[in-house]
C-alpha cells in the first residue's frame, strides 16, 4: 500500500523540460503507451463493437442459431419491454449490497489504517485472502454452507429465527454473496486513502475541541471520500452485471439481468441479439449512473 | 472552531481521478474523433456477417485428417453419473479395460449439464471451424436432431462397429432424426419421473399432483430440460405428448408451472446439478431422470431414495454419441462406440448408471452381475411396461417451434 502513497508525486519539484527535447519526450511516452493501447483495442474495443453489431442482428428464418446481418432495433426494444424489472432489480440488489459493503468496510478500514498497529500486516492478509480462491468455488461453498441441512439453517430453525425455513433460495442470500464477494474491492480503497491521510489533521479537529463525531465528520470522512468513491464504484459495477450469485444462491422467481443474458446467450436457440441488446443497454444504464455519481460526489476533486 | 477548508481534501487516488477524468466530459474534440476513427475501423474488421446457415447435402461437408492411428487419445463429453465408477474414486473400471485393451488414453470428463448450454458454448465453436478439444459429445435426441441437421458432426462407419450394428435394439435403429444411425449411437436411454427420499417425504408419492403439497412446498426440483419438465406436466394435464399437440397446450402447461414456482412450491429448475440440492438437502422430491436416483441412493448410502413413474406417465428419451466435426480421432471414437455394444460391458454400465440399455444382449449379461437388476423395468423395460404406464417420447418439433417453445420456457419459467 505504500506505493500508492509514492503515485500521489510531490507537488514541489517542477519539470524541467529544454525545448529540444521535448519532441523525443512525447514519442517515447507514446511508444511506452503502445502495448496498452493495442490491448484496450483488442480485447474492449473490437469485441464492444462485435456485440454492437450482434445486438442489431436478425434471426435466420429457419435455422435456430444462425443470424443475418441487420439493422434490427426491435431487440433493444424487447430488452428495455420485457426485461425492465431485472434492470430495476440488478440496481437495487447492487445498491443494497454496495451499501451493505460501506458498511462493513468503513469501520474495517478505520481500524487497519489507525487502530491495527502490528496487526495491521495480518488483517490486510484476512482481507486479500479470499481472491487465492475462485470467485465462483467460494459462492458454491456459500450454497453449502448455508444449505437447508447445513448447521446455518439448522440452528436459525431450531431457534426459530428463519421464518421462511430457507436462508439459501432468497433474495437476503443473493445480496449477502455479492456484499461478501465484493466486500475486499470496497475495503482496499478506503483503507488506501485513510492510510494516507494526515493523523496530525485529525488530532487538529480535537485541539479544536470537536468532539470525536464532529471531527471525524467534518475531518476525517472527507479526507476518506476519494476512497469511497472509488469503493462503491468497484463494487456496484461488476454487482449490477453479476449472474453467479443469483443462480448459485438466489431464488427461482425474481432473476437479475446477468441472469437473463447468461439464459439468452445460452438456452435459447436464437438468442444472442437480445442478449448483446441486454449487455449494452445494462453497460450504458451503468454509464449513465456513474456520471451522475462521480458528477455529485467526486467533480471538486478535479481542479 | 474553523472547519478545514475543502479546498484542503487530499487529491483523488489516481485510480477514481481516472474514473472521474474520464466520466466528466474531459475528453477532447481530437480524442473523440481519435476513437471514432478507431471503432469505424473495428467495425470494419469485424462486424463481418455471421456464419450462414449449412446449405444441405452431404456433399457440403469436409472432414478433417483423421490422425487416430498416430494420436491414441480420445476426449469423451458426458452427463453427471453417467458411466460405471468405482466407488468413490473417479475411475471408471469398463473405461480402464478399454484403454488397457487398445492403448488408447481416454480423457472423460462431465462437461454436459443441459443440452442447451452445452450447445450454446461449443455450437459457435464448431460453425468457426474451431476444435472444441472433444471427439464425442453425447446429447439428447432433438438436440443431436439440430446438431445434425447443422451439420456439425461426422458420419459414422458403421462397418467399423460390428458390436454396434448387430446389438444396437431394433427400435433404435432407425431413429427420426438420423434415418440408419449414419452420425450418432444411442449411449444410454432413460426415464424422466418424480424422484423423491422417501423418509424424508414420509409417504410414498404417486402423482405429479402427489408433489403440490403443503409439506413439500420449496424442497421440489424440476428439471431445466423442457421436454421433461413440461412434458410430464402435459401428461398429467391429459395430452399424448408423442402425437401432434400444439402451442396451447404446451403453453398451458408453462402456466401450471410457473404458478406452482410463484406459490413457491418448485424451488429451482436446474439442469443435471439439481442432484446438488437432492444431496444437500435443500430438496426432497422433484421432477428427475430415472438412473440418477439409483445413483444418488448408492452414492449418499441411503436406500430412501425411489425413482417412480407418475400415474399419468412418463418421458422416454435417449443420448447419443456423436463426434463434432472438427475431431482429428474419429476413428478412436468408433472403437470406444463399438467397445460400449459388447453386452458384457453394456451390462456392467447399467448395472452402475441403472438407464435403459439400449445394447441387446445385456439382459442376459445383467443375470450373471445382478439377476435383480436384469429384471428391473428402469433398465430392460418390456413393451408391456412402457405401454402400461404411459411412457412416451416428446414429438419431434420443426425449427420454428424449437425457437419458438425454447423462448417461451426461457422467459416464463428459467428466467423471469
Amino acid at each position: 500500500m505504500s506505493a500508492l502513497a509514492h503515485v500521489a508525486g510531490d507537488p514541489d519539484v517542477t519539470p524541467a523540460a529544454p525545448a529540444p527535447e521535448a519532441t523525443k519526450r512525447s514519442w517515447t511516452a507514446y511508444l511506452l503507451l503502445l502495448p496498452g493501447a493495442l490491448w484496450l483495442g483488442v480485447f474492449f474495443v473490437l469485441p464492444l463493437v462485435q456485440l454492437a453489431a450482434v445486438s442489431l442482428q436478425s434471426r435466420y428464418p429457419g435455422f435456430p442459431g444462425y443470424y443475418y446481418r441487420d439493422v434490427n432495433f426491435e431487440n433493444y426494444a424487447a430488452a428495455l419491454t420485457d426485461y425492465a424489472p431485472h434492470f430495476a432489480r440488478s440496481f437495487l440488489y447492487a445498491g443494497m449490497a454496495t451499501f451493505l459493503a460501506f458498511v462493513v468496510a468503513y469501520p474495517l478500514a478505520y481500524a487497519m489504517a489507525f487502530k491495527a498497529g502490528k496487526w495491521r500486516n495480518l488483517m490486510m492478509i484476512c482481507v486479500v485472502a479470499p481472491f487465492f480462491t475462485s470467485f465462483i468455488l467460494r459462492t458454491f461453498a456459500w450454497s453449502q454452507i448455508l444449505a437447508d441441512e447445513g448447521w446455518v439453517a439448522g440452528t436459525l430453525n431450531f431457534l426459530h429465527l428463519l421464518p421462511g425455513g430457507n436462508i439459501i433460495n432468497t433474495p437476503l442470500a443473493v445480496i449477502a454473496g455479492l456484499t461478501y464477494n465484493f466486500l475486499p474491492f470496497m475495503v482496499l480503497p478506503i483503507y488506501a486513502s485513510l492510510e494516507r491521510a494526515d493523523p496530525r489533521v485529525i488530532e487538529a479537529g480535537g485541539d479544536l475541541y470537536a468532539n470525536g463525531f464532529t471531527t471525524f465528520r467534518t475531518v476525517t470522512l472527507p479526507m476518506s471520500m476519494p476512497g469511497v468513491l472509488a469503493g462503491t464504484l468497484l463494487t456496484f459495477i461488476p454487482a449490477a452485471g453479476d449472474f453467479v450469485n443469483m443462480e448459485l444462491l438466489g431464488p427461482q422467481r425474481g432473476k437479475m439481468v446477468g441472469n437473463v443474458i447468461n439464459d439468452q446467450f445460452l438456452a435459447v436457440p436464437g438468442g444472442y441479439p437480445v442478449a448483446a441488446a441486454l449487455s449494452f443497454t445494462l453497460m450504458a444504464a451503468i454509464l449513465v449512473m456513474v456520471f451522475l455519481y462521480v458528477r455529485r460526489f467526486g467533480t471538486e476533486e478535479l481542479v | 472552531m474553523t472547519p478545514i477548508p475543502r479546498r484542503s481534501r487530499r487529491p483523488l487516488s489516481p485510480e477514481a481521478a481516472a474514473v472521474v477524468a474520464a466520466s466528466s466530459g474531459g475528453l477532447s474534440r481530437r480524442a473523440l474523433l481519435g476513437t471514432g476513427a478507431a471503432a469505424s475501423a473495428g467495425l470494419a474488421l469485424s462486424a463481418c456477417a455471421p456464419p450462414k446457415p449449412p446449405t444441405g447435402g452431404p456433399a457440403a461437408v469436409k472432414l478433417p485428417t483423421d490422425v487416430s492411428d498416430s494420436e491414441k487419445i480420445l476426449k469423451w463429453a458426458n452427463w453427471t453419473a453417467y458411466l460405471d465408477m468405482n466407488g468413490k474414486e473417479t475411475k471408471s473400471p469398463t473405461l480402464d479395460a478399454f484403454m488397457q485393451q487398445t492403448g488408447i488414453q481416454v480423457t472423460y470428463s462431465e462437461d454436459v449439464d443441459d443440452n442447451d448450454s452445452y450447445y450454446a458454448k461449443v455450437g459457435p465453436q464448431l460453425r468457426a471451424g474451431q476444435s472444441i478439444d472433444r471427439d464425442i459429445f453425447t446429447l439428447t435426441d432433438w438436440m443431436a436432431a439440430r446438431v445434425i441437421r447443422d451439420q456439425l458432426c461426422q458420419p459414422l462407419e458403421l462397418i467399423q462397429m460390428p458390436n454396434v450394428v448387430s446389438n444396437l435394439l431394433q427400435p433404435l435403429k432407425d431413429v427420426s432424426f438420423d434415418p440408419g444411425r449414419q452420425h450418432s449411437i444411442t449411449w444410454q436411454s432413460g426415464f424422466a419421473g418424480i424422484g423423491y427420499n422417501k423418509a424424508k417425504v414420509g409417504r410414498e408419492l404417486k402423482s405429479l399432483d402427489d408433489l403440490w403439497t403443503d409439506d413439500l412446498k420449496g424442497r421440489i426440483v424440476v428439471l431445466s430440460e423442457f421436454r421433461d419438465t413440461a412434458g410430464l406436466v402435459m401428461q398429467s394435464q391429459g395430452v399424448d405428448i408423442d402425437s401432434d399437440w400444439g402451442r396451447a397446450e404446451f403453453e398451458s402447461a408453462l402456466d401450471f408451472i410457473e404458478q406452482k414456482i410463484e406459490e413457491g412450491y418448485i424451488r429451482k429448475v436446474k439442469g443435471n446439478s439439481y442432484m446438488e440440492d437432492l444431496t444437500s438437502g435443500n430438496a426432497v422430491a422433484g421432477i428427475t431422470w430415472s438412473g440418477d436416483i439409483f445413483v444418488l441412493a448408492y452414492d449418499t448410502e441411503d436406500p430412501n431414495w425411489t425413482f417412480t413413474i407418475p400415474e399419468s406417465g412418463g418421458t422416454l428419451w435417449s443420448d447419443n454419441m456423436m463426434v463434432p466435426i472438427t475431431s482429428t480421432h474419429r476413428s478412436n471414437a468408433q472403437k470406444l462406440m463399438d467397445y460400449y455394444y459388447d453386452p458384457a460391458v453394456a451390462a456392467q454400465v447399467a448395472a452402475w448408471v441403472n438407464y435403459v440399455c439400449p445394447v441387446d444382449g445385456a439382459q442376459a449379461e445383467m443375470e450373471k452381475i445382478d439377476p435383480d437388476l436384469a429384471e428391473s423395468p428402469f433398465i430392460f423395460p418390456s413393451a408391456d411396461y412402457i405401454a402400461e404406464n404411459n411412457i412416451q417420447a416428446f414429438r419431434v418439433l420443426d425449427a420454428d417451434e424449437d425457437i419458438e417453445f425454447a423462448d417461451l420456457w426461457s422467459t416464463k419459467v428459467m428466467g423471469n
